[in-house]
């Protein structure tokens, strides 16, 4: 009972780690495009998915993040060449860890979005939001 | 303690319209280490960066927040106003409330909420940031350009103009490319070799640049503006200094009289002698044995030309030598090859004699070529009638071939079309092709040329097969126009073979340390903005080294790339940003596991001495010169040694931190107020 009622007026929380080069301006054209999504995503900017320490994302979900993703340039356009590949490759072992330590998989998204798509970037944002939104709230990761 | 100042802005209606700028910045006022909060209508207006600078001053602040637009947009807008109120540039980060919210939610109440959340966690951010400094890195002012086709002819001419030192590495004992290889060029038949053969001896005789012929660069270290360049120079087995360039060795050697070695100048359409000068304009003018081929070199005996000469100017002896140079920019422009003649059976190319390349037809045409000049049939030295042309031979054919574009076939196809109707009268020229690309000035006029005034024959479709039917060879092909079957007797058969990345074009790349894409072709630094920057700074292309082009395309990416290393030498020193990787030497355990992940090679092993000179330990060290701030190499540090200036893991996780609790509520601000402002 408690738990539906707490339901209603809870909105998920989700932050974002995405690379300066393709993601940042994919969000920064839905904006110019006036595109709608959710206002439920916080991004955290940095220069590549490369430089993304997996432990910055479970310190996300420590701190009340219900889902987390990270995105960055496609395979190839990578500004550096080579950090996307580096992030697949360790992000897609860390998910498993992640699962391992009893984290709903379905809570980390990873995804290439240039910066040129703004729209995939509104849809995306709306698709995550509305597949936490099914998982609920995320309980006990911090205690 | 810190002492942040926040600037809301407006953006005009921009952000205010859907967020409650007021609340924001009364908001921001409340948060740790903020003593200063204001909003403004433009923040990026002249008044607006005053009212920062002002506010720095006045209020003694040691970081800044400006909570606007992008920073992709505005950063060093607001970076360089800091710098003029000698503040550091480092210190200012941006909260985007434009792009990223205002523009993209509906509702007032939630955009407000999450603009003040967006500021909370910049402000976070700033707290932890650390003042930095430009890093200035010196400049070898001296360039080498590697490739003497007519791109990095060009280039050097540029650059050596510009009173800076050139060197040229050219791998075959001339300069001049393919471009010497030509007769007469499109759009406006001029003489290929009376536009070339001026500017291959002004950078023999000019005093700024040094040329290696017959010579490879054999390693680069270093990084922008600090090249150190070794160059293989092959031997001659003629000292320079002393040969005059009289060539009576090589009429005298008695290799290829029987036509048991072909000059590759020729395209295998002549011998050549082992010692050998490829054309007889060639730069320099001095001879070089070929060793592999040579008798002297291969029993022992002979010697003939050392006899001959009276400058005494031949030394079998002779070493490969290896040459070091400094330089401060690297151009790149290594050309193409063509694709290789056994490829293409259907067409019959290496099996029947009068199926021929375009080079080859193109040496054919050339007055200095081996049949001065006349257009004959290799099969029996007779003129042909009938001449086929087929375009597109293995280019935009994903089955087979390549799938790009050749880009310049559709052109030169038009010229040997014309180029045989002047050197062949009563010949008539047939062009098989799948679409007719002549997209640069004066162009298309020229095909329209080739097929009205010289009649030549077009016929849009695929040859299918060529076979041979007594002394003639068939050509099978549909006509798609008239989707009807067309079969042409021709008595020679000129195939336009696709345009592919120079042989080694990928070793080369790997000791550059620059990307190359799947045909080998280099990329460019960015396909519109950065046509001639590679990625790895200091070094740029010209020509077809970056993808087939012709000579005027070529030309202006040869004075490119020449413009941006003079650029690079118009400064004493090279300024970059600071936002790069810095190893904690006192943690790092020397594993070295952040070297192969570096995409730049800026990650080198450094060893520690006390003042004895006893090795300490040896540490890992990241070169600021070439160092791109990716961060990737401070993710892989297991112990955690290497920080990502300007996106410390203490920024990032100050910024996460600010998630621990939400802003549920906030102050709406009144109507009449916002109208007051
Ligand atoms: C049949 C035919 C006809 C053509 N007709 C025309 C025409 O009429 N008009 C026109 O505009 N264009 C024409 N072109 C295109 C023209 O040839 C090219 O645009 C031009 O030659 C490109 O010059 P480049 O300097 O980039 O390359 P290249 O001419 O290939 O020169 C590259 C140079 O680099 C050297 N090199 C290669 N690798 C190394 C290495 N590792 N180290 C050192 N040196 C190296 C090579 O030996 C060569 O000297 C034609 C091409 C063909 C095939
Ligand atoms: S990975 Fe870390 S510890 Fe290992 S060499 Fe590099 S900086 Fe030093
Ligand atoms: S930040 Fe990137 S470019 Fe710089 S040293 Fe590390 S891996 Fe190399
Ligand atoms: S810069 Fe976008 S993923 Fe590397």
């Amino acid at each position: 009972m408690e738990e539906k009622s707490a339901k209603t007026d809870w909105e998920p929380r989700i932050v974002g780690f995405v690379c300066n080069w393709c993601t940042y301006a994919g969000a920064d054209l839905a904006g110019t495009s006036r595109l709608k999504y959710p206002p439920n995503v916080r991004l955290i900017r940095l220069p590549c998915t490369g430089a993304i320490d997996p432990l910055f994302i479970v310190k996300a979900f420590q701190s009340g993040a219900d889902a987390v993703l990270v995105s960055g340039c496609h395979p190839n356009d990578c500004h550096y060449t080579s950090g996307n590949y580096h992030a697949r490759r360790k992000l897609t072992v860390f998910k498993d860890l992640l699962e391992f330590t009893g984290l709903d998989p379905k809570r980390f998204w990873m995804s290439w979005i240039s910066a040129s798509e703004g729209q995939k970037f509104a849809s995306f944002m709306e698709e995550i939001v509305t597949e936490t939104k099914k998982l609920g709230p995320l309980k006990g990761y911090n205690n | 303690m810190a002492n942040i100042g926040v600037f809301v802005c407006w953006c005009g209606s921009n952000i205010a319209q859907t967020v409650d700028v007021v609340a924001v910045a009364k908001a921001a006022s409340e948060f740790k280490d903020v003593v200063y909060s204001v909003d403004y209508k433009y923040m990026c207006s002249s008044p607006g960066q005053n009212m920062m600078i002002d506010a720095i001053k006045q209020h003694n602040l040691d970081g800044v927040v400006i909570a606007s637009c992008s920073p992709r947009m505005h950063e060093s807008t607001f970076r360089s106003a800091a710098v003029l109120a000698g503040f550091n540039p480092y210190m200012v980060e941006m909260a985007n409330l434009r792009e990223h919210c205002s523009w993209v939610h509906d509702n007032r109440e939630e955009a407000t909420k999450k603009a003040i959340e967006l500021v909370r966690m910049i402000v976070a951010k700033v707290a932890r940031n650390a003042p930095l400094n430009k890093i200035y890195v010196p400049v070898t002012k001296r360039a080498l350009v590697i490739g003497g086709g007519i791109a990095g002819i060009q280039a050097a001419l540029d650059i050596a103009n510009g009173g800076v030192e050139v060197i040229m590495v050219e791998k075959e004992p001339s300069i001049g490319g393919h471009m010497s290889q030509l007769d007469e060029t499109f759009p406006t038949l001029d003489c290929s070799q009376c536009i070339l053969t001026p500017r291959m001896v002004e950078v023999a005789t000019h005093k700024n640049i040094t040329l290696y012929a017959y010579s490879e660069v054999d390693s680069v270290e270093g990084f922008v503006g600090n090249f150190k360049v070794k160059i293989k120079r092959k031997a001659k087995c003629v000292i320079e200094e002393l040969c005059t360039g009289c060539g009576l060795c090589t009429q005298k050697c008695p290799v290829g009289k029987k036509g048991e070695v072909m000059n590759e100048f020729e395209v295998g359409m002549a011998p050549r002698p082992a010692i050998y000068i490829p054309f007889p304009q060639a730069v320099p003018n001095i001879p070089v044995i070929d060793r592999e081929n040579c008798t002297y070199f291969k029993t022992g005996k002979c010697g003939v030309c050392a006899k001959v000469c009276v400058a005494k100017a031949i030394d079998f002896n002779q070493k490969d030598e290896i040459v070091e140079e400094e330089v401060g920019a690297i151009i790149v422009a290594t050309g193409y090859d063509l694709y290789p003649k056994d490829s293409y059976g259907e067409y019959g190319y290496g099996k029947f004699k009068d199926v021929i390349s375009g080079l080859e037809f193109e040496r054919m045409v050339s007055a200095s070529g081996p049949t001065k000049g006349k257009v004959l049939r290799p099969s029996n030295g007779k003129p042909p009638k009938n001449v086929v042309f087929i375009k597109c031979v293995g280019s935009r054919d994903e089955k087979h071939g390549i799938s790009y574009c050749s880009k310049i076939c559709c052109m030169y196809t038009a010229k040997h079309a014309m180029l045989l109707h002047h050197k062949c009268p009563g010949a008539k020229a047939y062009i098989f092709y799948m679409d007719i690309r002549a997209t640069g000035k004066g162009y298309e006029e020229f095909v329209k040329r080739a097929m009205e005034e010289e009649g030549a024959v077009y016929i849009r479709g695929r040859v299918s097969r060529i076979y041979k039917r007594k002394d003639h060879l068939v050509v099978v092909g549909a006509d798609t126009l008239t989707g009807k079957p067309v079969e042409v007797e021709a008595d020679l058969v000129v195939l336009a073979t696709a345009i592919i990345a120079k042989d080694g074009a990928d070793k080369l790349a790997q000791i550059l340390k620059i990307s190359y894409d799947t045909h080998n072709f280099y990329n460019e630094a960015h396909p519109k903005l950065r046509p001639v920057e590679t990625n790895t700074a200091g070094i740029f292309l010209a020509g077809c080294c970056q993808a087939p082009k012709d000579i005027p395309d070529s030309v202006s990416q040869g004075s490119a790339a020449a413009s941006k290393a003079l650029a690079l030498f118009s400064k004493k020193e090279l300024e970059r940003e600071p936002l790069i990787s810095r190893v904690n030497e006192e943690f790092c355990v020397g594993c070295l596991a952040c070297q192969p992940v570096c995409p730049y090679n800026a990650i080198e092993e450094k060893e520690i001495r006390d003042r004895k000179g006893n090795l300490i330990k040896k540490v890992a060290h990241i070169n600021e010169g070439l160092c791109m701030g990716c961060g990737a190499c401070a993710v892989t540090c297991r112990s955690g040694c290497i920080i990502l200036e300007g996106f410390t893991n203490n920024q990032i996780f100050e910024q996460i931190n600010t998630f621990e609790n939400l802003i549920s509520k906030f102050e709406p601000t009144p109507e009449e107020t916002v109208a007051k402002k």
